[in-house]
């Protein structure tokens, strides 16, 4: 990690109450996020996706988060008010969702959209927000981005759409991107091709970002750090270039289990999970 | 097709013959060529996989042989069996599918017991009890599985049930489109080492579609690469795995395969 963390959680806890009983989907992790890019992997029902949410305050009704610290840029984001947090959330703290079919307003042509976002938080006049996005629809490397600001969204494809919402996420300028699984719908050469973008402009503006994902391949190869979550836990955090030398056999038995390219075993091993990892073993 | 037929299917010849396949969807200036007449054939008891990305026509090969796209013009042989637009319930004894959505593809208000029995009722096929735990034990889901509703299983026994359904009918061929792109890594492992095992024991033919070419390297003894509507290249699993790819663009797809590199984006290509 490089200097100051931009965002430091501590004992963060996410709950949801059920017919029966309290459900935790995440169970007290604590991580930090530099100017760096760190991903967060886990199966479904890990608990990823809903510590992304939660930095933002956006998870669902009835969920509930607790949390010792989550502190943005030395701002305590627990004490801000809703009206405050809607300052910093889109502004400085940007999210992208895995499906760009759900996310974008079907009835605005992408450029709006991308131009809105823009507006709402720099109160630009719409010339300059126009102007802007098509620059920014350029850094994405749309190649006629007058003619793809005119378009709606069922008019661009699944690679084309996820460039869009990374600009629009990236035209406020922010100071962390929380990206959840924003690849995974994509093909493989245009997911690489979506990565390469993030990366640059994570490098180039020295943001931080927080990748969350499925595939601990991906995010090994992608990534700074990694941190690996089970059963709402964090079993492990490792550099992404040592993670062939991870310790816990969650972690193990994941890497294991996917078959390779130059895979020459007869049957992949499969895991059996300890119930003590759960518990934080 | 008749039973006798399909047993003497394995004999000679390819289990799976497809020559110079065409789908077009729409007519005129708006037609969609989605494949573009390609050939292959798959010997009895191997595994085939068709490769490609999104658009590149691999899923409507699968639907065609598979007769729930009638529009396709060319030649579809199944064990030395010309196949006609419409297909016979012989059929689909002989051939059946496995579908990608394990949430999607399981009727949500039938029981496990209820979805096995409807091709056997279908099919008159007499012992159905019997059938029904041998084919649950066989998938590794066993007879406590029987009375429960789709939404009580997880995403990995779903495609087992789903997998069960394809068997109980004793085919000879099994479509698997994407049988584990929808699920976690760790139980995909369990599906993938389940088809493995069922095509030794049952000399099944597989003609898997999918997107993951570790998947494929790992499933099927062939795999033919698509990309839109045409077969670039046929290759063995052997060469896929030392990255002996003779077309640049299966080159690519093997490059962006391994992981996120920088550099190699830069020299990616669009390929017509």
């Amino acid at each position: 990690m490089t200097d100051k963390p931009v965002l430091q959680v501590e004992d963060l806890h996410v709950r949801f109450p059920t017919r029966t009983g309290l459900v935790e989907a995440v169970r007290g992790i604590s991580f930090a996020v530099g100017r760096e890019k760190l991903g967060i992997v886990g199966e479904s029902g890990s608990g990823k996706s809903m510590t992304g949410r939660a930095v933002l305050g956006l998870v669902p009704y009835p969920g509930e988060v607790q949390a010792r610290r989550i502190a943005f840029d030395g701002l305590d984001l627990q004490a801000l008010s809703e009206r405050e947090m809607r300052r910093i959330r889109g502004k400085r703290i940007s999210m992208v969702m895995q499906d760009p079919k759900f996310s974008l307003n079907p009835v605005m042509t992408v450029g709006e959209q991308v131009a809105e976002a823009y507006r709402v938080h720099t109160g630009a006049a719409s010339a300059e927000a126009r102007r802007r996005t098509l620059e920014m629809l350029a850094a994405v490397r749309i190649r006629d981005p007058e003619r793809v600001y005119d378009l709606y969204p069922h008019e661009v494809s699944g690679g084309m759409g996820q460039r869009v919402m990374i600009a629009m996420m990236l035209i406020p300028d922010p100071d962390l991107l929380i990206a959840d699984e924003p690849t995974s719908a994509l093909d493989v050469t245009v997911q690489m091709q979506v990565l390469a973008i993030i990366d640059d402009l994570v490098t180039r503006r020295g943001m931080g970002l927080i990748f969350i994902s499925h595939d601990l391949g991906l995010v090994a190869s992608f990534c700074d750090r990694i941190v690996i979550m089970y059963a709402g836990r964090i079993v492990e955090t490792c550099k992404a270039s040592e993670l062939h030398r991870a310790s816990h056999p969650y972690t193990r038995g994941l890497l294991a289990s996917a078959p390779r390219i130059d895979d020459d075993r007869e049957m992949l091993p499969t895991l059996t999970r300890d119930p003590r990892w759960a518990e934080g073993a | 097709m008749t039973a006798a037929m399909a047993s003497q299917a394995t004999t000679q010849g390819p289990m799976i013959a497809v020559r110079d396949l065409a789908v077009t969807f729409g007519h005129g200036t708006d037609a969609i060529h989605a494949v573009r007449g390609i050939d292959f054939e798959v010997a009895a008891g191997a595994s085939f996989g068709l490769v490609g990305e999104s658009g590149s026509g691999k899923s409507t090969v699968l639907r065609a042989l598979s007769g729930l796209n009638p529009d396709w013009t060319g030649e579809i042989v199944l064990a030395g069996r010309p196949q006609g637009r419409r297909r016979d319930k012989a059929f689909h004894r002989f051939c059946q599918m496995v579908f990608q959505d394990p949430y999607g593809s399981l009727h949500p208000r039938h029981t496990v017991d209820a979805t096995l029995r409807e091709p056997l009722a279908i099919h008159r096929l007499p012992d159905a009890e019997d059938r029904v735990r041998e084919v649950l034990e066989a998938v590794g889901l066993g007879s406590r599985f029987r009375f429960r509703y789709p939404h009580q299983l997880s995403g990995g026994q779903r495609q087992r049930v789903a997998i069960a359904r394809a068997l109980i009918l004793e085919p000879k061929i099994l479509l698997l489109d994407e049988p584990t792109s929808a699920l976690d890594v760790s139980v995909q492992a369990e599906i993938l080492n389940l088809l493995k095992r069922l095509r030794r024991e049952r000399d099944l033919t597989y003609l898997l579609v999918t997107h993951n070419l570790a998947v494929v390297a790992w499933m099927c003894e062939r795999i033919a690469v698509m990309n839109r509507g045409r077969i670039v290249e046929e290759l063995t699993a052997e060469q896929l795995r030392r990255m002996e790819a003779a077309h640049p663009y299966t080159r690519q797809l093997l490059t962006a395969s391994l992981g996120y590199d920088r550099a190699a984006v830069e020299r990616f290509q669009e390929f017509a």
